[in-house]
């Protein structure tokens, strides 16, 4: 009995006083709110939102709802997330190889970097290259086309849009290439651990990957045709293009800064991996007749990564916490469109931002699950 | 016996509620702002992050313009002296928060008074200390003399948080013109956007616009609009439930544009008290018990008057003078063809 106390005791005083906290900051809001003449309510996001955004992946225009305007913001917080984090990973692996190289240049040139960029404030670095890049990029009837085709200019870079045909036969294509990779390779397992027999799985993929899409093509009916932008007159001295797909200069000076500043730390972490597996390792490997490449691949890589991942994560988390400064300069993420203007129009404060936050806590938490998954499968299991 | 015990109680109960009733009554009368605003020595007022000629701050942390103007008028009527009071800088976005949540007691911040905002989101909206409507700015270089030449694909730089996101979207919704909305935090970042040439026009409030030119790198290469498309009145806000201040802040603001109706100003205010115009030796505190209705003494307005001046002067001293909007427009006095008009004060 006693024990039983002791044991659970804390656990409901501790239970007990977080329950009390909560509901006095309730009661507290509540009676504030009361009192002020405010009241609370979700009712808000059915309504007519009557602004508009400057850049969305869905369809949107004021007359749609609240809950439009706030899917609006999310997707474009999860679009800047997205693309940063695939481009400070690139970048990261690379810096933080280049740290451990035996090359004089390659090795401080890549110490520099890292000590430059994760040492100036993110915010400062997000100005730099918005205000930075918006006075240094030509207006878009001075812009010289890049590859032929894009344009960058001081209004966004504009890309040639694809205008698909039979997209859908392109697609399963695709699927199919995938899964038979997959297939395959579980195959040339399955091979190597019973007969000790190696197939090139690599190139085999690679030759799948280009033959299928491309007989959707020859023999699918599927067809692909650029729309290339044309410059477009909008006053004497305006100019703007028309067709293709813009993207706006926020998006893009926000996923450098936000990419520049991630793959730093990212880099760091990467350089702990590697150098966390033990020399003996890479001296075992090699002593058993492994090539340098088996002897990253099969022994280094794997016990590096285990090292690497969950410090990698945190940073994934930050970046997707840090995409929130796009208010800063005109992005229209979730804290822009949601947090910002709708909360404005509504001066629903409390409801607002506790949605944002829900939100914020919730693709985190995405994020942590699935870095946490791919962690518990490179873990080393023993047999 | 037992009937005078049962009178005798009924008789306490009697006084028990009348006295519950009058103390009730005498809170009602008492204004917790007021009070807290004597107690702490100053009144705490949210203003704009920096628009000339409404509330900008020089190098030494000056504050000057119509809007501030407001709030120390209010200073000078409830602590005496005008230059008792606290500036918070605010955004747009932060504005209403700042002034609900208890942090300022004024919002003077060119705000614009909506339905939604008053009705909504417990504020009050106390009076209009400048009239104003939205409009655009765009490069003189483009040709473009009217907002019916904009074209479909024209990007416009604004404010988040404010009606001209609204307004922005009513226009060009109703002419079928799309648009690319480019909306930052700070107005500083909307000039250095446009400025680069990231948009083709810029939209706020005309006054906005007329201040914020002077900060671009070359003033005389932009011009403003003839079009107004919008009813922009802008005004001092409190928060809701405090019917005392509120009244406080309003008769302030009213004080100051009867006193220039009345001629009365900085200089000759003192000499007015003599005056034979009974309207004017209310005004100057001369006449009548104005100021005890919201617990002041009778010199408050005197104060307003003297330490800050009347309308016309702080128009003069803040906007015209520093060349922003010489015209006053609908600003000027009923009397003299704009549609300033405020109840009288008596």
């Amino acid at each position: 009995m006693n024990n039983i106390i002791k044991k659970f005791l804390p656990q409901i005083l501790a239970i007990l006083f977080v329950v009390l906290i909560f509901g006095f900051l309730t009661i507290n809001a509540q009676t504030n709110m009361d009192n002020r003449g405010i009241d609370f309510g979700f009712g808000f996001l059915s309504q007519e939102s009557s602004f508009d955004v400057q850049f969305s992946l869905i369809e949107y225009s004021g007359s749609d709802s609240y809950a439009r305007a706030f899917l609006v913001g999310l997707l474009n917080t999860l679009l800047v997330s997205f693309i940063s984090i695939i481009f400070c990973t690139i970048l990261g692996v690379i810096i933080g190889v280049a740290r451990l190289s035996s090359n004089y240049l390659i090795k401080n040139s890549a110490a520099w970097y890292v000590e430059f960029f994760r040492n100036i404030p993110l915010l400062l670095q997000i100005f730099f290259w918005y205000y930075a890049a918006l006075r240094a990029l030509p207006l878009p009837e001075k812009a010289n086309a890049w590859f032929g085709v894009t344009y960058m200019t001081v209004k966004g870079y504009y890309i040639p849009a694809m205008v698909w045909e039979n997209l859908n036969v392109f697609l399963y294509c695709g699927l199919a290439a995938i899964i038979s990779i997959i297939i395959l390779r579980n195959y040339a397992n399955n091979l190597r651990d019973n007969k000790g027999k190696q197939i090139p799985v690599l190139l085999y993929s690679l030759a799948i990957l280009i033959i299928l899409p491309l007989l959707s093509f020859l023999i699918g009916g599927v067809s692909l045709e650029f729309e290339l932008p044309q410059l477009k007159k909008l006053s004497k001295i305006s100019y703007i293009y028309e067709g293709g797909i813009s993207l706006p200069p926020e998006l893009i000076a926000l996923v450098l800064a936000l990419s520049l500043y991630t793959s730093t730390f990212v880099a760091e972490c990467v350089r702990a991996g590697i150098e966390g597996v033990s020399k003996g390792q890479k001296e075992a490997a090699a002593s058993v007749g492994l090539t340098p490449n088996q002897v990253l691949k099969l022994v280094i890589m794997p016990q590096a990564l285990r090292i690497i991942i969950p410090p990698t994560t945190n940073q994934y988390l930050n970046l997707t916490k840090n995409s929130s400064l796009a208010a800063a300069i005109a992005y229209p993420d979730l804290v822009l469109v949601f947090a910002g203007t709708a909360l404005m129009q509504t001066g629903k404060a409390i409801e607002i931002v506790s949605i944002t936050m829900l939100t914020y806590l919730t693709i985190s938490l995405t994020i942590a699950a699935i870095m946490n998954w791919y962690n518990k499968k490179i873990e080393i299991k023993e047999k | 016996m037992f009937k005078l015990v049962k009178q005798l109680t009924s008789l306490v109960a009697m006084f028990a509620v009348l006295f519950a009733f009058s103390t009730e009554t005498m809170a009602a009368k008492k204004s917790k702002t007021l009070e807290n605003t004597k107690k702490r020595g100053f009144v705490r007022c949210g203003v704009s992050q920096g628009l000339p000629g409404f509330s900008n701050a020089d190098e030494s942390g000056n504050w000057t313009g119509i809007d501030v103007d407001v709030c120390r008028a209010v200073a000078a009527a409830t602590l005496g002296d005008a230059t008792k009071v606290k500036f918070t800088p605010l955004s747009a976005k932060e504005r209403f928060t700042a002034l609900t949540s208890g942090e300022i007691d004024i919002l003077s911040r060119n705000t614009t008074w909506t339905l939604s905002r008053d009705a909504d989101i417990g504020l009050t909206f106390v009076g209009v200390n400048f009239y104003d409507g939205q409009g655009f700015m765009v490069r003189k270089g483009s040709g473009i003399k009217s907002t019916s030449e904009f074209k479909n694909g024209t990007s416009v730089c604004t404010n988040l948080g404010t009606t001209t996101e609204l307004n922005m979207r009513d226009f060009f919704d109703s002419r079928g013109i799309s648009y690319e909305p480019v909306v930052f935090e700070k107005a500083d970042e909307v000039v250095a956007a446009y400025d680069a040439g990231r948009c083709d026009t810029y939209t706020t409030d005309k006054s906005g616009l007329a201040a914020q030119r002077t900060k671009l790198s070359a003033p005389d290469d932009h011009v403003v609009l003839p079009e107004t498309i919008s009813k922009e009145p802008l005004g001092p806000v409190v928060r809701q439930g405090d019917s005392v201040w509120e009244d406080i802040v309003r008769w302030s603001l009213n004080t100051m544009i009867e006193a220039e109706e009345y001629g009365v100003n900085s200089s000759n205010a003192d000499m007015m008290k003599t005056s034979n115009n009974p309207a004017i030796k209310r005004l100057v505190g001369a006449e009548g018990e104005l100021g005890a209705a919201f617990g002041l003494d009778n010199d408050w307005n005197l104060r307003i008057i003297k330490q800050v001046g009347n309308y016309g002067e702080s128009y003069k001293r803040n906007i015209a003078d520093t060349g922003i909007l010489p015209d006053r427009g609908p600003n000027e006095l009923w009397t003299k063809g704009g549609i300033l008009y405020v109840p009288p004060a008596r």
